[in-house]
């Protein structure tokens, strides 16, 4: 049974001995702002080329919008807008003149309303006093408005946007941020990758991981923010003491800075932490601070890879 | 017409195709002609379109120019001189008689090297030149289908022979008119004809010669599946024209001449002898219609099974 807007099962793509996606289940929920995270080279792009009928998988399945993928092309499509590695234009052709070649490739898209829908689409991406300009002459994030304003021609059901907020200004990001939940409160799934984790974090409500073509979570952001407990962290003037009672109390993998220890918790359901806290002041040692700092999703995420973020895996 | 006012289901006889609702309608017209006209509009914003043409055009003015030069002391040039005894299309001799010669002496003169470039360069660049710009992904994904895609670029590139051919025939024609006298036609048999019957024919053999090209168009629309570099595709399709045309010279391969799509290329003047020899002209078709059908079918095959990397 197909629940999600996309929904893959054992999605596998190999180029010769190479697996660029292997076994992929993902399953976005309609209307959640999907964030698709993971270092350069982790098989996102080919993904997104799989479902959008780009590529063919060498095996598993694909469904968008609930029909097979790439066999259910030309009925899905004209309900997704896209964004794929960046924007591509035609240099010699205007802003407006682009996006009515776009359109007139839909031959879903009505011709009469051709003219209308164009300037509706760059007028919500800001690109309107730009509109008559040759496509050259623009810069990148004129480009990427562009291309997103490629994506906004028709009222869409999904919109699949990879990087979309790459070469824009912080002013620009701010405003793709706002469409982009603009779309989602109008009922819009959205797919977003993204490099920018704190971009996934402001907008997203759900969040996948990738790394070397696999999978690795996948979940509401909130979950995954939880899926790794905070570290604990306790300032004080005597730390080799603290580290001590705490390694007692079966805290692991502890790290001394200065006046500060920091260190996994043992599982909830063996020690209480008021308990922990107990401890150290019978053992007399001063705490000055004591509390789990919360983990952000860069965290996560490097816990869940274990390399950074702009490592290419 | 009142009849366009009215509602389409209580119209009898529509003069126009019933207008269709848009929300019912949004998965039925899957084959509108508007991917081919926007592919045709961007074909001839492009700069290099606009240069090929503009070659083609002053091909004719140029060899207008030679030749008036070349005979303003009264000789003849070319090998043609005294009519009807030039069995070679080069027609050259005939100008100064009659400035509608030119039309045929352009079209032989551009039809073995610089028409057909210029549409191997149309045509390699059709998928190629959209895979190295990136924008053949957003066409896809519009979607624009890869079949109708592939068609949409097809046909461009066929009505870009005629828009060539014509340019060359037009300017040859302009030039010819001011250039020498025109007037009724001595054909290659030896008889005359009217000037209006004679411009018929131009027009007929401007035709033929677009019709020598459709074989090349499929050639390189199917070199341009091949490879994401449109440049390396239009010289792929450009090299094998030149490889065909040396092989074509060729006496002792004269065992492939017949397979090759320049075979027949001259037939075209055939269509001014009186009557018309039409077995070298539908021979021509024919080896066209062949390359047109297995290269579209090979295009077609390798297309709308590529996974589309660029």
């Amino acid at each position: 049974m197909i629940s999600g807007v996309i929904e893959t099962r054992a999605l596998t793509k190999r180029y010769g001995a190479q697996t660029a996606v292997d076994r992929l289940d993902l399953t976005v929920p309609p209307g959640s702002v999907f964030g698709f995270l993971g270092p350069n080279g982790s098989g996102k792009t080919t993904t997104i080329r799989m479902l959008m009928g780009l590529i063919e998988p060498t095996s598993g399945s694909a469904h968008l919008l609930g029909h097979r993928m790439p066999r259910a092309t030309p009925t899905v499509l004209p309900h997704v807008g896209a964004l794929i590695e960046g924007p591509a234009l035609y240099g010699f052709l205007s802003g407006r003149d682009n996006l009515l070649r776009y359109d007139a490739a839909d031959p879903t898209a009505d011709p009469r309303t051709r003219r209308t829908r164009v300037a509706a689409a760059l007028d919500r991406v800001g690109l309107s006093s730009a509109a008559a300009k040759k496509a050259k002459a623009y810069s990148l994030g004129m480009k990427q408005r562009l291309g997103l304003a490629a994506a906004l021609l028709q009222p869409r059901r999904l919109l699949v946007l990879d990087e979309p907020t790459n070469g824009l200004d912080p002013q620009g990001m701010r405003e793709i941020r706002t469409l982009v939940r603009e779309l989602a409160d109008d009922g819009t799934t959205v797919f977003l990758s993204s490099h920018l984790l704190d971009e996934i974090e402001q907008v997203c409500t759900h969040a996948a991981v990738m790394a070397r073509g696999r999978l690795i979570t996948q979940g509401t952001v909130a979950e995954l923010a939880a899926s790794t407990r905070g570290r604990l962290t306790v300032t004080t003037p005597d730390p080799a003491d603290a580290a001590r009672v705490l390694k007692d109390h079966g805290v692991s993998d502890l790290t001394v800075t200065a006046d500060r220890v920091t260190g996994d918790p043992p599982p909830t359901d063996l020690t209480d932490l008021a308990e922990l806290n107990a401890a150290l002041v019978r053992a007399e040692v001063r705490v000055r601070g004591f509390g789990l700092e919360r983990a952000s999703l860069e965290d996560v995420f490097v816990e869940l890879t274990g390399e950074g973020f702009d490592v290419a895996g | 017409m009142s009849q366009a006012e009215q509602t389409p289901t209580t119209d009898p006889t529509p003069t126009h195709p019933t207008p269709t609702h848009p929300t019912t309608a949004t998965h039925r017209r899957l084959w509108t002609l508007g991917l081919f006209r926007s592919e045709l509009r961007v074909t001839l914003r492009r700069w290099r379109t606009l240069a090929l043409l503009g070659v083609l055009a002053v091909l004719p003015v140029l060899i207008g120019i030679a030749v008036k030069i070349e005979t303003s002391d009264g000789g003849s040039a070319g090998p043609g001189e005294g009519g009807g005894s030039g069995e070679g299309p080069a027609f050259f001799g005939q100008i100064t008689n009659n400035g509608l010669f030119l039309v045929f002496a352009a079209l032989a003169a551009t039809l073995p090297f610089f028409l057909p470039m210029a549409v191997g360069v149309i045509a390699g660049d059709g998928i190629a030149g959209e895979a190295s710009a990136g924008t053949l992904r957003y066409l896809l994904v519009a979607p624009a289908g890869r079949t109708r895609l592939l068609l949409a670029k097809y046909a461009s590139t066929l009505v870009f022979c005629v828009i060539a051919t014509v340019t060359v025939a037009a300017s040859a024609l302009a030039t010819g008119a001011l250039l020498f006298p025109l007037g009724d036609l001595t054909t290659i048999s030896g008889t005359q004809i009217s000037f209006s019957e004679a411009l018929l024919r131009a027009l007929l053999i401007a035709l033929a010669v677009a019709a020598s090209l459709v074989g090349l168009a499929a050639l390189g629309v199917f070199v341009s599946t091949l490879t994401n570099s449109g440049i390396a595709a239009m010289a792929t399709t450009v090299g094998l024209l030149i490889t065909v045309q040396i092989i074509g010279s060729i006496p002792q391969l004269d065992a492939v001449h017949p397979y090759l799509f320049s075979q027949h290329w001259l037939s075209f003047a055939d269509l001014l002898r009186d009557p018309v020899h039409y077995d070298d002209l539908i021979a021509n078709l024919r080896l066209q219609g062949l390359y047109a059908a297995v290269f579209g079918a090979a295009a077609w095959a390798r297309f709308t099974t590529k996974d589309i990397s660029a």
